[in-house]
């Protein structure tokens, strides 16, 4: 009995999210389409009790719970608090875009609430099952959520492709994991590192199913050779969905790999070193020069979070404990300069206008030269030029990568950095050096206004004040991995 | 309070601009652009005011980085928020500031577009500049030296001229393109070091193969700065587009970021490499004298060819620092800070025509000196000043180069001399074309002279030029402590350990 009341509540943030998304589901039909306000508020509300559970129940120690099938500890906890800030930030910036579309239903919120839980249970797994179920709960919740706007057909289409492939990849994960239980014994994550540091196994047999897990993985994650789905998901998705997909499941999908490549296979590091690492080089190449010939601003940043991603591996290929702590920061840095770029996409639409043609940018900056100079610190930090934070997450990673002795791949990414600041710049250029097209006044919610102005501003502050973040990274990953 | 200020002369050197160009971003949307041009004056003036007493406490004595003050700033990588200056920054520094309110008088009813904008884009930039030459750590030297970046993309993108894009889009991924190399090279000697302080790099040793290949990572940054051939094809792009305070601003400063962090970086830190490959850098110095300025001969258009004669004049910067000796280095000091004298003068004069014409092209023009007589005036003294003539302070620099070079081999004194023949014909013949003669147009017929704020700038640098022609004394006092150290030091091999005679370097 004293064992179940454990598991319950180490759990007890998973719970009340995936509680309090039935509630909203059920209440939605209750409720007059005036009221939905309601639903929105309770939502929020959820993200910030979850929060606080999270912060409360946070102590220094690891604690498993479900027979050691799900684990809390320093890392989970503040992933966990990364992707409520993230889903939160989503919630404020789609609520109005939502509601011009007609999309403004309980459904939403309650489906990303779902996704979120899925999230949260990636990033809690500690045994292969677990974080497979954390994947799919993720996953479905957002290929429902891509064709929630049932009439468009683009969404509808992307939301095809986005499922056929997501499927073949959660299908590949299995066949992977099933070989590492078949020559481990075992699906707990510690029990899997023991299990291969006895050393008694088939190594070609697990070489082969690692494949199969780095490509699941990497499909997930959409690196490149396996990024196919990713722009046209991008573009066709409606802009609030986009911006949920290319934000915070990045942090449940880094949290992935951390555990079963670094927590459950270090034995085999060298394998999936060579293997990050090629995914790692492709996707910097092809997301860069291939976003240079993008003319819709959806497609263009789809191709840019190939190329983050490709960053995003760099760290992680050190295969050392500062290049997770690289990699993590690398993330966190990217869900919030992705969350404020497709926020202002957002802001910038209206009804019937979408807003999403690099050409509607033209001229912002007489338009509105607050949200202008709030997309130039977006735009800058994706380039990497300090004082933005994104310079910090790149020099990170790079030092990582240095530190494990890559120097050439180190000036390999750096040239390619300076290839993929052009079509960064190229957005600077449309919005200060052009005028503009479009003449209609920016109608957004006061409170969207406020806090995509925070978040932006948030890039520069911490541009310049790196250090907190890098500590919490640090803090996560040492306390947990170390 | 005074305390305070004597303690961080060089934070508020870099903030006070910073913070006056945010200021003055609040007055935007050009409904009181009259406000916001005063706000961006004083706020210009009162930089400047900070910097002077870097001048008025400098120790002459000491070679080594004064004014230091400093705390840990991101503990993870070690990285610190120190500042300090010596004898080849502080010059450097007060060019900056001062250029500052140049730029921004002469920028006065000339911007009418988005005036805050603009004052503040200079005004941040200037900080920025400041920071970069008093950063004594790495990263906050890189940091200050890509954001200096992106003030100067927006200003040459929204007030250039005509293919403004393409210029502006060039010289951001040129120069981004170099110093991310840079970078590399940092987080190299953070590794082996563990530390990001300058003076750190400077008593590591290193076999000569690592010294070479941080060498050209740092050269692949500062060469593209200053701009040394053949990476220089951005900067005649830029200045032809940018409005005349960015020209200004690129040329007087900008381009003296490079020539200084040879001294700061390259050179110190990889003495050994600075030796082995001092022949390929005076070679390429030589090119850029010689070739350079035979391509600014057949220009047509007065700012390009101005842009060329800074290309050839940096040219004596480089090869004064890799000829090794105490002339070569301060006569390159001094030409530095000549050359942001005189080529802002230049550029001023041309946007003193061009925003009475909207023409840049010598042959829109055609007896000036009839209609504008005391501007003829002005442009013939920093034509004079541009082409070396003794007396002026384009002649101090130049000559103390060749003298030094003639120590090392003759002919590179024998070639670099050329640039007095050179100089002199390429900005003679376009002043010749240009102010003399007869009236060439209409255009040229309506002409009226210099109004008092034109006036007023160019008076002040032919001051400045003549001043420091005839009495470079208080500037090569300043620079000789430190340039004997960095030079001592240089001669000391990195390759195996030694221990530093001096601290600094």
């Amino acid at each position: 009995m004293e064992n179940i009341r454990f598991d319950l509540i180490t759990a007890l943030p998973e719970i009340v999210v995936l509680g309090m998304a039935m509630v909203i589901l059920l209440l939605d039909l209750f409720l007059k389409p005036s009221s939905r306000m309601v639903i929105y508020a309770l939502s929020q509300l959820t993200l910030f009790v979850a929060a606080y559970m999270t912060l409360t129940t946070h102590t220094q120690s690891v604690g498993y719970a479900f027979t050691g099938a799900f684990v809390d500890d320093a890392m989970s906890d503040i992933l966990k608090l990364m992707i409520y800030l993230g889903t939160s930030l989503i919630f404020v910036y789609s609520r109005a875009y939502i509601q011009i579309r007609n999309m403004f239903r309980g459904e939403f919120y309650a489906l990303v609430l779902f996704s979120m839980a899925g999230m949260m249970i990636m990033v809690s797994g500690q045994s292969l099952l677990t974080l497979y179920i954390g994947l799919e709960l993720l996953s479905l919740s957002l290929y429902a959520l891509v064709a929630l706007d049932r009439d468009n057909a683009r969404a509808t289409e992307a939301a095809m492709k986005y499922f056929v492939l997501g499927a073949l990849a959660s299908g590949m994960l299995l066949y992977g994991m099933s070989m590492v239980y078949g020559m481990t014994g075992s699906l707990n994550i510690s029990d899997i590192d023991h299990a291969l540091m006895q050393g008694t196994y088939y190594r070609s047999v697990l070489i082969l199913g690692l494949v199969f897990i780095v490509a699941g993985m990497a499909f997930k994650l959409g690196a490149v050779p396996f990024q196919m789905w990713v722009p046209d998901v991008y573009e066709g998705s409606p802009t609030a969905m986009t911006m949920l997909i290319g934000s915070v499941p990045k942090i449940a999908a880094l949290a992935f790999i951390i555990r079963i490549l670094v927590q459950a296979l270090p034995t085999l590091s060298v394998d999936w070193q060579q293997m990050l690492m090629i995914m790692a080089v492709l996707s910097i190449i092809v997301g860069n020069v291939t976003a240079i010939a993008q003319t819709n601003l959806k497609r263009m940043l789809a191709y840019s979070t190939i190329s983050h991603v490709g960053f995003v591996l760099f760290g992680l290929f050190s295969a050392s404990l500062n290049g997770v702590v690289s990699s993590l920061f690398y993330i966190a840095s990217y869900v919030l300069m992705s969350v404020a770029g497709f926020g202002i996409i957002m802001l910038l639409s209206r009804k019937g206008f979408e807003a999403d043609r690099l050409d509607d940018l033209k001229g912002l900056n007489q338009r509105n030269p607050w949200f202008a100079f709030m997309m130039l610190i977006v735009m800058f930090s994706m380039a990497g030029i300090p004082p933005t934070l994104g310079f910090y997450a790149k020099f990170t990673v790079l030092q990582a990568a240095l530190q494990a002795g890559f120097v050439w791949l180190v000036v390999f990414a750096v040239l390619m950095a300076v290839i993929g600041a052009f079509y960064y710049l190229r957005i600077i250029k449309l919005m200060y050096f052009d005028e503009p097209t479009d003449h209609h006044q920016i109608q957004a919610p006061l409170d969207m206004q406020v806090v995509l102005s925070g978040n932006a501003l948030a890039l520069l502050v911490m541009g310049l004040m790196p250090q907190t973040l890098i500590s919490i990274c640090a803090y996560a990953i040492i306390k947990s991995l170390g | 309070m005074v305390d305070f200020f004597t303690q961080h002369i060089l934070s508020f050197a870099i903030w006070l601009p910073i913070l006056a160009g945010v200021l003055v971003l609040f007055t935007s949307d050009d409904r009181k652009p009259d406000l916001t041009r005063w706000l961006a004056l004083i706020g210009s003036v009162a930089s400047f005011a900070v910097t002077i007493p870097l001048y008025t406490q400098f120790n002459f004595a000491d070679g080594g980085f004064q004014f230091q003050e400093g705390f840990q700033w991101i503990q993870s990588f070690n990285i610190n928020y120190h500042l300090g200056a010596d004898g080849i920054a502080v010059p450097l520094i007060l060019l900056t500031s001062f250029t500052t309110i140049i730029v921004v008088i002469a920028a006065w009813e000339v911007i009418e577009r988005r005036v805050a904008q603009y004052m503040a884009s200079f005004l941040i930039m200037s900080g920025l500049m400041i920071g970069v030459f008093s950063a004594l750590d790495a990263i906050l030297y890189y940091v200050f030296w890509e954001a200096m970046l992106i003030p100067m993309f927006l200003v040459i993108g929204v007030w250039g001229g005509q293919n403004r894009v393409y210029a502006t889009i060039k010289f951001f991924l040129y120069t981004l393109l170099g110093s991310l190399l840079m970078l590399v090279a940092f987080i190299y000697l953070f590794h082996k070091t563990g530390s990001f302080e300058i003076v750190d790099y400077y008593r590591f040793p290193m076999p000569l193969e690592v010294q070479v290949l941080i060498f050209l990572a740092f050269f692949a940054a500062f060469a593209v700065k200053i701009p040394m051939w053949p990476v220089h094809t951005w900067l005649p792009d830029a200045h032809v587009e940018a409005p005349t305070g960015g020209s200004v601003v690129l040329a007087a400063i900008a381009l003296k970021l490079g020539g200084y962090s040879f001294l700061r970086f390259a050179m110190p830190i990889a003495p050994d490499a600075a030796h082995h490959l001092s022949g390929l850098m005076i070679t390429l110095s030589l090119i850029a004298i010689v070739y350079i300025a035979l391509v600014a001969l057949v220009q047509k258009d007065m700012k390009k060819l101005i842009a060329y004669s800074s290309i050839s004049h940096m040219g004596f910067v480089t090869l004064g620092f890799f000829i090794f000796n105490p002339l070569g280095l301060e006569g390159a000091m001094v030409q530095m800070i000549s050359h942001g004298f005189i080529s802002s003068a230049m550029f001023l004069c041309v946007g003193v025509l061009y925003d009475r014409v909207h023409s840049r092209q010598i042959e829109a023009y055609g007896g000036v000196a009839n209609t504008m007589p005391a501007f003829a005036a002005f442009a013939v003294l920093f034509a004079m000043a541009n082409s070396g003539l003794p007396g002026t302070s384009g002649f101090v620099g130049e000559f103390m180069v060749i003298l030094g070079a003639i120590q090392v081999n003759f002919w590179y004194a024998f070639l670099a001399s050329f640039t007095l023949i050179f100089g002199a014909a390429y900005t003679l013949w376009m002043v010749k074309r240009v102010f003399y003669g007869e009236i060439a147009n209409d255009h040229v017929a309506e002409l009226k002279d210099l109004n008092k704020r034109e006036f007023l700038i160019l008076a002040i640098l032919a001051l400045l030029v003549l001043g420091l022609g005839v009495y470079p004394e208080p500037l090569t006092d300043m620079t000789n402590a430190t340039v004997t150290q960095l030079l001592s030091h240089l001669s000391q091999s990195k390759l195996e350990v030694v221990t530093p005679v001096n601290t600094g370097f």
